[in-house]
């Protein structure tokens, strides 16, 4: 497409809307990071200090010494893995299926769990809770992780079939025509080919975890609180202290940030064509 | 074992896909479908937690509490404004956005993986950050909009009731419009630019290459993005939760977070059930056209 626009009116039409856009999205992200590193004096100060004299890790330091912010991490990186791992594991045999079986109660069975992905949280979370209770895996790693694999299990099957469907079916019966098994097919043959899309789910069932808020919240307490249920604790405990709660929010969401920006554009094909809950 | 073949429907006793489903059908029986019946069993009784012996089955009982209780009424409402302003304004922004992208600049891809960054924020960090530059006393927004002679004094914006709603609204359009901005630009880049050069030659003005070009082309991937953004809209309440908690009064109080909040805080798992299915039900209309749409893929 030809632009027969002069230089002032692609400024005006394309250049400035773009950038007050970018402006909007990352305007309150450099925000929370910028107040995490001023001292309590500038974050206080009216009219609003944009660019103080010293900047200051002081908040890093407390957040890090006197509050259990670090436990809190190790605790949702841990689940955050446990719940890819286990996504990952019973969705990869699923999508096989799904992708090179034609079977009875196929159609039925992906439809399912297209339609669990769009469930209302409150319509799990409130029985899940009860029965982790009974089962006593409330507070636990494997509690949060089960809860956790509610989304991550149908949204994985969905990806990793299309991701499946694009290998061609030839590479599977050459490998047949040479004896293989089909548990050797699905190793040798699909597990190398369909690793990029792996790696990409596998990365979005991670940052979904880590983000994950509700179900982290009831089903954790004392042992194995997440990074999003500590620092909305932290809100209320120190309501005032934004030094030390923007500080917290940046770092549990440089790292997700990353890891986002890595497999955006493979993302987006699954996305459209795939069931997400963001 | 034998696969089945590509064209011959499959011989019902081929065991191999079924043991291949079986672990993901067990985790999904156990942590997905089992509660959901139990959602359904928990609203028909009048089940209170800290009460676990005294269940006593009400039938329909929840369901006609549900349509006598001014706050459930007052939630649906506020739920439909919510969705309809931040799926519209998200929509809006999204693809004005995605417009925008579809061009080539110099800074063009760094600006693309700039817009995305809200999308993978965790909603505990937009509610912090916004309610943050929210602040009454030291607020950011404040600052800026008195210095722009748009305010006299500040504003308590999150405890207001027509502020607080329209407050988390932004919060959430910023949150959402990139999902948005990005699905259509990927559709934007299946347009093939002979469409365009041939409506050059037509002499059709830009107008009417975004209407009878652009529009028509991606009305698809436009669909599909709205239907699920509105399922997902519909369905989130953790944004409002961490920013206002629903306050003040019962200002910012939407289906889902009334149905969690009385499960959470009030510890009526039946009453918060029923409310639950109500939500799940009203938006089984959407979800059913989402997946129709969805399904289509299943027969490739």
């Amino acid at each position: 497409m030809t632009d027969r626009r002069s230089p002032l009116q692609r400024l005006f039409e394309l250049h400035l809307p773009l950038l007050l856009i970018v402006l909007f999205a990352l305007g309150p992200y450099v925000w929370m990071m910028m107040t995490s590193i001023k001292s309590n004096a500038d974050i206080g100060a009216w009219p609003v200090r944009y660019w103080p004299d010293a900047f200051t890790t002081e908040h890093y330091h407390a957040l890090l010494e006197r509050t259990s912010f670090g436990v809190n991490l190790l605790n949702s990186f841990v689940i955050a893995c446990g719940a890819c791992v286990l996504g990952l594991s019973v969705s990869l045999p699923a999508a096989y299926a799904f992708s090179r079986y034609r079977f009875r109660g196929r159609r039925l069975l992906m439809t399912q769990f297209l339609v669990i992905n769009m469930f209302p949280i409150v319509l799990i979370i409130i029985p899940l809770f009860v029965l982790m209770r009974n089962i006593g895996l409330l507070d636990t790693f494997i509690g949060i992780i089960l809860g956790h694999s509610t989304f991550a299990v149908p949204f994985s099957i969905w990806m990793l079939t299309s991701y499946i469907n694009a290998i061609p079916k030839d590479l599977d019966e050459a490998a047949r025509i040479d004896g293989a098994t089909t548990l050797e097919v699905l190793r040798l043959i699909i597990l190398p080919v369909v690793m990029p899309g792996l790696v990409t789910t596998g990365i979005y069932i991670f940052v979904t975890s880590w983000n994950e808020y509700l179900f982290a919240m009831m089903l954790s307490g004392q042992n194995v609180r997440t990074v999003t249920v500590a620092l909305q604790l932290f809100i209320g405990e120190f309501s005032v202290q934004w030094g030390l709660l923007t500080a917290a929010g940046t770092l549990i969401a440089l790292p997700v940030t990353l890891l986002f920006l890595l497999v955006q554009k493979r993302l987006v094909s699954g996305l459209t064509s795939g069931a997400v809950k963001s | 074992m034998t696969t089945a073949s590509k064209t011959a429907p499959a011989p019902p006793l081929v065991l191999t896909p079924y043991l291949f489903l079986l672990p993901a059908m067990l985790v999904t029986l156990a942590v997905v479908l089992w509660p959901v019946a139990e959602t359904v069993w928990m609203s028909l009784h009048n089940f209170i937690l800290f009460k676990p012996r005294n269940v006593p089955f009400i039938g329909l009982g929840n369901f006609w509490r549900l349509l006598n209780d001014e706050v459930f009424w007052l939630s649906l409402g506020h739920s439909l404004v919510w969705i309809s302003l931040v799926v519209s304004l998200q929509f809006a922004l999204g693809l004005v956005t995605a417009l925008l992208l579809n061009q080539s600049f110099w800074w063009r891809s760094l600006a693309r993986s700039l817009v995305i960054i809200p999308w993978a924020l965790p909603s505990v960090i937009i509610g912090l950050t916004w309610t943050w530059m929210y602040d009454f006393n030291v607020g950011v927004i404040n600052d800026v909009f008195l210095r722009f002679g748009l305010i006299d004094k500040p504003v308590a914006w999150l405890a207001q009731p027509t502020s607080a709603f329209l407050s988390i609204v932004v919060a959430l359009i910023w949150q959402g419009f990139p999902f948005f901005a990005v699905t259509i630009l990927a559709g934007l880049q299946t347009i093939s630019a002979e469409l365009y050069e041939a409506a050059d030659i037509d002499g059709a003005t830009r107008f009417q290459r975004l209407r009878f070009i652009t529009l028509p082309a991606i009305a698809d991937v436009i669909a599909t993005a709205l239907l699920l953004r509105t399922i997902w809209v519909a369905n989130s309440l953790d944004v409002i939760l961490v920013m206002t908690g629903g306050g003040p009064g019962y200002s910012t109080y939407t289906l889902p977070l009334y149905a969690f909040l009385k499960a959470y805080s009030g510890m009526e798992f039946g009453y918060g059930s029923a409310l639950a299915i109500m939500l799940t039900l009203l938006l089984l209309l959407v979800v059913f056209v989402y997946v129709r749409r969805a399904a289509k893929e299943l027969d490739q």
